[in-house]
């Protein structure tokens, strides 16, 4: 218990304290905080890119076109992504495993004692995001899903031709099984970010006992908005606000 | 009032345990929970049954000692402690499940008594001040804010039951090592040690094997002195500083 031995710190190397530091508890949680906020970033980004749909068959396809042509860069966007993926899932893994090894013995009576259903689902939700993730990248991204609609191209006036995404998201959301599945996996994805976002700010220090509940309501709602904007294309499909267009 | 009670029984640490079924009978309904039990082993001893065994000590909510997991909630459906929750909170003839505050690091002494030593060594591991011992310093030498005084004596109020890990689907500690750690780190004299304070204390929660809070706050929902689990976010904050300053060397 003596003030001495501080110095001890000194002799050990950082690359062994950042393990230290990283692979805490309180660490971990950490790294799950930071990954979801940059995921929550991409979704920011992703809505804003999707809902140019509204503006047109040409301002959609130009923006794609624009995503593509940017080559390494592109690439350097995708992998730190996918990094930044695979971080917030096996360092949750780990704390998972850590939490059940603490609390092996369960309770034969049971009580919420006021925990909310998004917190309590949040390993499912999650589960069901990498599912609708997976199959979300094999629909637009590699087409594997519905290949006749991904080879769409639009031709320019200059005659040269360009995916065209306009009507590939069409013509993918007019099929109504895939549209319940997109609404359905994007509501569990809100479910997931209605606790995440709050829990962000508290994993990172970035609150105390007067912004809690304000944060609190502010992720539901900022969850629920995100929402609104990604379903209100499957919607607005469905229900013939956004139409094909074909070549005249 | 009579109640049927369901009551985990358990030899020690490494025997199976298993819930007994008791009946409580005549209990009047200002007697609080333990002298409920007490009741209830008064009969079992003249029936020659071997009596309940449960931690108790102050009976005035002010110790920490008393613990039990009653109706799957940590100190019961009351705001306070179990030896402040009294039989009228039950409606009468109903069914009383009573388990060990459960969590890995607490093992099972006998019945409902558990081992929550593991909490001691937390405090043991950063929850103090390394003071030259003296005369006593004037009053008020150390100027404190009003605010910050209030602040540390929020966190102080934590009586270390351990009710936040039994609580914790996770088993966590953290608002037991929050309470702590910001009691210390908000004052003046806490100040010198607040780095290695956090990291002590953390590493020992971590040692002891607790689990990680996943943010469901039900330790704050049952602690019987109230602790805010916005001290969590505080120790996580002090603990990222703390850290950060560890591993680029800056720590005093």
């Amino acid at each position: 218990m003596s003030a001495s031995g501080s110095s001890s710190a000194t002799v050990v190397s950082i690359p062994c304290l950042l393990t230290r530091w990283l692979l805490s508890s309180l660490g971990k949680k950490t790294i799950v905080a930071v990954t979801g906020s940059l995921l929550v970033l991409f979704l920011i980004g992703h809505l804003l890119g999707n809902l140019t749909i509204y503006l047109g068959q040409d301002v959609i396809n130009t923006y794609a076109q624009k995503l593509q042509s940017m080559g390494p860069l592109l690439w350097i966007v995708r992998l730190g992504l996918l990094a930044v993926f695979l971080l917030h899932i096996i360092f949750v893994v780990l704390l998972i495993a850590e939490n059940l090894r603490a609390s092996a013995t369960k309770y034969i009576a049971k009580d919420n004692m006021g925990s909310t259903l998004f917190a309590r689902t949040m390993k499912y939700t999650g589960l069901i995001v990498l599912a609708f993730v997976v199959f979300h990248i094999s629909h637009f991204t590699l087409g594997l899903v519905q290949p006749e609609f991904y080879h769409l191209y639009q031709t320019l006036p200059d005659g040269s031709k360009r995916h065209d995404v306009y009507n590939m998201v069409v013509r993918g959301f007019q099929n109504v099984p895939i549209s319940i599945f997109y609404i359905l996996a994007l509501t569990f994805l809100t479910f997931h970010l209605s606790h995440g976002v709050a829990s962000i700010f508290q994993t990172l220090g970035i609150s105390n006992r007067f912004l809690r509940p304000l944060l609190e309501r502010a992720s539901i709602a900022f969850a629920w908005l995100l929402w609104a904007g990604y379903v209100s294309i499957p919607i607005s499909i469905l229900l013939g606000f956004v139409q094909l267009k074909l070549p005249a | 009032m009579n109640f049927h009670l369901k009551v985990w029984r358990q030899k020690d640490a490494n025997s199976p345990g298993r819930l007994e079924d008791y009946e409580a009978r005549n209990i009047p309904p200002d007697a609080s929970f333990l002298e409920m039990l007490d009741i209830v082993n008064e009969d079992l001893i003249s029936k020659g049954i071997e009596p309940i065994v449960f931690d108790h000590d102050c009976r005035e909510g002010i110790c920490g000692m008393c613990s039990l997991t009653i109706n799957g909630i940590p100190h019961g459906p009351s705001t306070g402690t179990t030896c402040q929750l009294y039989m009228r909170k039950f409606e009468d003839g109903s069914t009383i499940y009573i388990e060990p505050f459960r969590a890995g690091p607490f093992p099972v002494i006998r019945d409902l008594s558990v081992n929550r030593s593991a909490l001691d060594r937390i405090i043991q591991a950063g929850g103090f001040i390394s003071e030259r011992t003296g005369s006593a310093p004037d009053a008020n030498s150390i100027p404190i804010p009003k605010t910050i005084a209030d602040e540390a004596m929020d966190a102080a109020a934590c009586i270390g039951c351990g009710a936040c890990a039994a609580a914790c689907p996770n088993s966590s500690a953290m608002l037991f090592v929050a309470a702590k750690v910001s009691h210390l780190n908000l004052l003046p004299q806490g100040k010198p040690e607040k780095d290695r304070r956090v990291l002590s204390m953390v590493e020992q929660m971590d040692k002891e094997g607790f689990g990680g809070c996943s943010n469901f706050y039900q330790c704050e929902a049952v602690c019987p002195a109230h602790i805010p689990a916005s001290f969590i976010a505080k120790m996580n904050r002090d603990y990222l500083v703390a850290s950060i300053k560890r591993t680029v060397g800056v720590m005093p």
